[in-house]
C-alpha cells in the first residue's frame, strides 16, 4: 500500500480517545441552578463575597450579552450552544474553610498530582533547593495557582512572592484585598462589551488568578495557573489580569486539562495584561483541553478572548501557545502596541487531529510610534481536522514607523485534513513596513521513508520533523515547559500515520 | 549462508511489472556493483530491498541472513543491517543532525534489544567517526542536509553507514551530482568502511565510480533483469561499448 493510502487509512481509524487526562475526580460540589439569569450572576456574587461594585459590573456585562449574538465569521461548525443548558458555577463543596493546602479535599491534590503539577512546597521546605549558582533549571521555583471546576482550590509560594511585592492570587480574592487595582485595570484591555464570549464572561466569571509585579520587580519565579474543568455540562469562565507596572518582568504560564465526556464543554476565559513603561510579560500557554473521541465527539468548545496592553513606552508583551487540545478552538491572543516602541510577540503551535477544528492566530494593533511585532505561526493537521490561522496586523496613522514580521506555515499529514490562512494586513501610514510569508506542505513520504531506513518507526519519524517544523516557537517556551510540550506534540500525533 | 538473497524478484509499481524476475546473491565482505541504463531497474530493486512504500513484489524473495525481508517494515530491515545510501539525500529542517543521528541510532540499537549511548558516548563515538571522514563538527549542528553542497549530502551518508555499522550497504548512484574531488572524497570514506563482515551493493551508471570503489563482481541489468554478470573487467569492457549490446538480450 503507498504510504499516503496507508497514513489515511491509519488516520480514519485514529484513537483519539488515548487523551491522558481524561479522567475523572469524584468529590461533592456546589453549584448554581443550571440556566443564566440575573439570579444566576447574583448567586455567583454572593458565592464570591463580593462588593457591590462588582455585582454591577457583571449585571451591565449579563444585560448587554443579552443583545449580543454569537460571532459565526471563524471557519468551525458545531450545533448551535444551549446557554440556558449549562451550569455557570461549580465549585468543589468544601468540608471547612481552607486555610492551608492540608485542608484541600486529597481527591483534589491527588487530581493535580496526576496531572503532574506539583501542588504542595514539600520538595523545597524540606531543604532540597539546590544552591545558589548551580540552580537546576529544570527545578526552578514555579508558584501554582491551581483553577478547578469555579475556583481557585491553592497558590503555593504565596509568601515569597509577598516579600517580592508581587501579589498572586485568586482573582476573587484580589476583587476582595486589592479592590483598587482590580477596578482600575479589569476591563480596561477586554471591555465588557468586546464580544459575545467576553461579554458572557465578564457576566459569570467564577475565578482564575490576578498578578501584580510593581515598578522595577522581576519576577522571583514563573507563575503558573492550571485549569481543570471537573464537573459535568459545566461552563468555565475564568478571568485572568496580570499587571506589570514600570520596568517590571513577569513570565507567566497556564496549562489547561479536563475529563473526557460524551458532551461538549464550553469554556469562555478573558486574559488582560497590561505593560507599563518599560515593562515585559511574556504569557505561555500549554492547552491540552478533552479535544472529543475518534467519531469527533465530546470535548471542549474553547472560545477564549486573550490581549495584551503595551501601555508604556518600551513595553514589551509576548504570547507563545501550544494548542493541541479542545473540539474548537477560537482564540486570538493580541496585542495593543499603545506606547512608543513598544513591542508585541506572538508564537504559536497549533496541532489539530481527528475532527479538531482551530480557528486561531493573533492580532497586532500598531498604535505607538516605532512598535514592532513578529508573529510566528506553525499550524499541523492530521486526521480529518481543520486549521486556519487568522491574524490581522494594522498600523494607524499615527503609528510611524511601525514593523511587522509574520511566517505563518502549516504542515499537512494525510489528505483528510485542511489547512488555512487568512491574513489581514492594513497600514494607515506610508512609513509602516510589514513582511508577510506563508508556506503549506505535506511531510513528504520522501523524508518518511528517508526516517524509517534510518531505524526509525513511523511515529518517531513524524514526531522528528513535526518537532523540528515547530522549533522556532518551542524555543519560546520557558525551559520546564518546552520538554512537556515537545512530549505533548508527540502524543498528539500518535496514530496519525501508518 | 548468503548475506543477501534475491531469488526471481518480480516488482510492479502501479500495474507496471519494473522487475521481471531478478536473481542476486551477496555473501560477506563482498562489493557487488550494479550497473545498467536508466530505467533498468538499478534503484528500483535498492528500493525494494530497503522497504520503500509504492512497490509491489508479485512474486520471488529476498533472504537476508536466511530471514524474509519483505516480511520485515523498513525501520526492522535497519536495525537488522540494511543501509540504503540514498541518491538524493533528503532535508529536514529544524533538525540538528546530530539528534537525527542519536535518535536514529539509538531506535536501532533499541530494536536490537541492545542498551541506547549515553550522551557523553554518543558524542565520543560521533567525533571519531567524523574525525576519521573529515567531518567538520559545525556540519553536524546544522538541520540534517539542509543548505549541504552535494558533496557533503554524501558524506553525510557515509557518516552514518560508518555510525549505525550495517552489515549491508547498498549506495544507490552515490556519484549523481558529484564533482570528482568529492567523489574521492566519499569513496575513500565508503573504501574505509569495506569489511570481511560487510558486503557493498553499488549501483552505478557510469564506471568512473568504480575506479574508486573497486568492486569483485559486476552484474549488468537491463529491462529489469540481470543480464551479464562478470569481475572488474566487465565495467571496463561495458565503459567501451556501452549498454546497447544488451538491450537486445534483455
Amino acid at each position: 500500500m503507498p504510504a499516503v493510502q496507508e497514513t489515511v487509512e491509519r488516520v480514519k481509524r485514529i484513537d483519539v480517545d488515548q487523551y491522558r487526562y481524561g479522567f475523572e475526580t469524584l468529590i461533592e460540589s456546589d453549584k448554581a441552578p443550571k440556566g443564566l439569569s440575573e439570579e444566576t450572576v447574583k448567586f455567583i456574587s454572593e458565592k464570591k463575597n463580593e462588593p457591590a461594585w462588582m455585582l454591577q459590573w457583571r449585571l451591565e456585562a449579563y444585560r448587554r450579552w443579552l443583545t449580543m449574538t454569537e460571532p459565526t465569521w471563524a471557519r468551525v461548525d458545531y450545533p448551535k450552544i444551549d446557554f440556558q443548558d449549562l451550569y455557570y458555577y461549580a465549585a468543589p463543596k468544601p468540608k471547612k474553610t481552607i486555610t492551608s493546602l492540608d485542608e484541600i479535599d486529597p481527591e483534589i491534590l491527588k487530581t493535580y498530582e496526576k496531572l503532574g503539577i506539583p501542588l504542595r512546597e514539600v520538595a523545597m521546605l524540606e531543604g532540597v533547593e539546590p544552591k545558589v549558582g548551580e540552580e537546576d533549571p529544570a527545578r526552578r521555583k514555579i508558584a501554582v495557582d491551581a483553577v478547578f471546576d469555579s475556583v481557585s482550590v491553592a497558590t503555593t509560594f504565596k509568601a515569597e512572592l509577598k516579600k517580592a511585592g508581587v501579589i498572586f492570587m485568586p482573582i476573587s480574592e484580589a476583587i476582595r484585598e486589592h479592590p483598587e487595582l482590580v477596578q482600575k485595570y479589569l476591563g480596561s484591555v477586554v471591555p465588557t462589551s468586546d464580544n459575545f464570549y467576553a461579554t458572557l464572561n465578564s457576566a459569570v466569571f467564577s475565578d482564575g488568578s490576578f498578578v501584580y509585579v510593581p515598578p522595577g520587580v522581576r519576577c522571583p519565579m514563573e507563575l503558573s495557573t492550571y485549569f481543570r474543568i471537573n464537573e459535568r455540562n459545566t461552563g468555565q469562565f475564568e478571568r485572568t489580569l496580570i499587571i506589570a507596572d514600570k520596568g517590571s518582568y513577569v513570565s507567566y504560564l497556564e496549562g489547561c486539562t479536563a475529563p473526557q465526556r460524551d458532551e461538549n464543554q464550553l469554556h469562555a476565559a478573558v486574559v488582560e495584561l497590561v505593560a507599563h513603561d518599560d515593562a515585559e510579560i511574556k504569557y505561555s500557554t500549554v492547552q491540552n483541553w478533552y479535544p472529543g473521541n475518534s467519531e469527533g465527539k465530546g470535548g471542549i468548545y474553547n472560545f477564549v478572548t486573550k490581549r495584551g496592553d503595551c501601555r508604556g513606552n518600551h513595553s514589551k508583551i509576548s504570547w507563545t501557545q501550544v494548542e493541541t487540545g479542545s473540539a474548537i478552538t477560537w482564540k486570538y491572543p493580541s496585542c495593543i502596541l499603545r506606547g512608543d516602541n513598544s513591542r508585541g510577540e506572538f508564537y504559536s503551535i497549533a496541532i489539530s487531529n481527528g475532527y479538531q477544528q482551530v480557528d486561531s492566530g493573533t492580532k497586532m494593533i500598531h498604535l505607538g510610534k516605532n512598535t514592532s511585532s513578529r508573529i510566528i505561526s506553525k499550524g499541523i493537521a492530521a486526521g480529518t481536522s481543520q486549521n486556519t490561522y487568522r491574524g490581522l496586523v494594522t498600523a494607524h496613522r499615527k503609528a510611524t514607523g511601525a514593523r511587522n514580521f509574520t511566517a505563518c506555515d502549516s504542515l499537512l499529514i494525510g489528505d483528510k485534513c485542511g489547512a488555512h490562512t487568512v491574513p489581514y494586513i492594513e497600514a494607515k501610514n506610508s512609513s509602516a513596513t510589514f513582511e508577510h510569508e506563508a508556506t503549506t506542505s505535506k511531510i513528504s513520504e520522501d523524508v518518511l521513508f528517508y526516517c524509517v531506513q534510518r531505524g526509525l518507526s513511523q511515529e518517531e519519524a513524524v514526531g522528528l520533523v513535526v518537532n523540528g517544523f515547530v522549533k522556532d516557537v518551542l524555543q519560546q517556551l520557558p525551559m520546564e515547559f518546552a520538554v512537556e510540550a515537545q512530549k505533548l506534540i508527540s502524543i498528539s500525533l500518535e496514530g496519525s500515520v501508518g | 549462508m548468503a548475506l543477501l538473497e534475491v531469488k526471481d524478484l518480480k516488482v510492479r509499481v502501479e500495474e507496471r511489472e519494473i522487475l521481471h524476475g531478478l536473481t542476486l546473491t551477496v555473501n560477506e565482505g563482498e562489493v557487488h556493483a550494479i550497473m545498467g541504463p536508466n530505467g533498468s531497474g538499478k534503484s528500483t530493486l535498492s528500493h525494494v530491498i530497503a522497504g520503500k512504500p509504492g512497490y509491489e513484489v508479485t512474486d520471488g524473495q529476498i533472504l537476508f541472513k536466511g530471514e524474509d525481508l519483505l516480511e520485515m517494515d523498513p525501520d526492522e530491515r535497519a536495525a537488522k543491517g540494511v543501509f540504503l545510501a540514498f541518491q538524493y539525500p533528503v532535508e529536514i529542517p529544524g533538525v540538528a543532525t546530530m539528534t537525527f543521528l542519536r535518535t536514529a541510532l539509538n531506535a536501532q540499537r533499541k530494536a536490537r534489544g541492545e542498551s541506547e549511548y549515553s550522551t557523553p558516548d554518543f558524542l565520543r563515538k560521533v567525533r571519531e567517526v567524523s574525525k576519521a571522514l573529515n567531518i567538520p563538527q559545525d556540519m553536524l549542528k546544522r538541520g540534517v542536509n539542509v543548505g549541504f553542497s552535494g558533496g557533503e549530502k554524501k558524506r553525510n551518508e557515509v557518516l552514518q553507514m560508518a555510525l549505525f555499522e550495517p552489515s549491508l550497504c547498498i549506495l544507490d548512484e552515490m556519484d549523481s551530482g558529484l564533482d570528482i574531488d568529492a567523489l574521492r572524497i566519499a569513496a575513500d570514506g565508503v573504501n574505509a568502511l569495506r569489511s570481511p563482515k560487510r558486503a557493498m551493493v553499488v549501483i552505478t551508471h557510469y564506471q568512473r565510480l568504480l575506479n574508486y570503489i573497486v568492486p569483485d563482481f559486476v552484474h549488468v541489468m537491463s529491462r529489469g533483469r540481470v543480464v551479464k554478470s562478470g569481475d572488474k573487467e566487465l565495467a571496463l569492457e561495458l565503459e567501451a561499448s556501452g549498454y546497447t549490446q544488451f538491450e537486445d538480450a534483455a
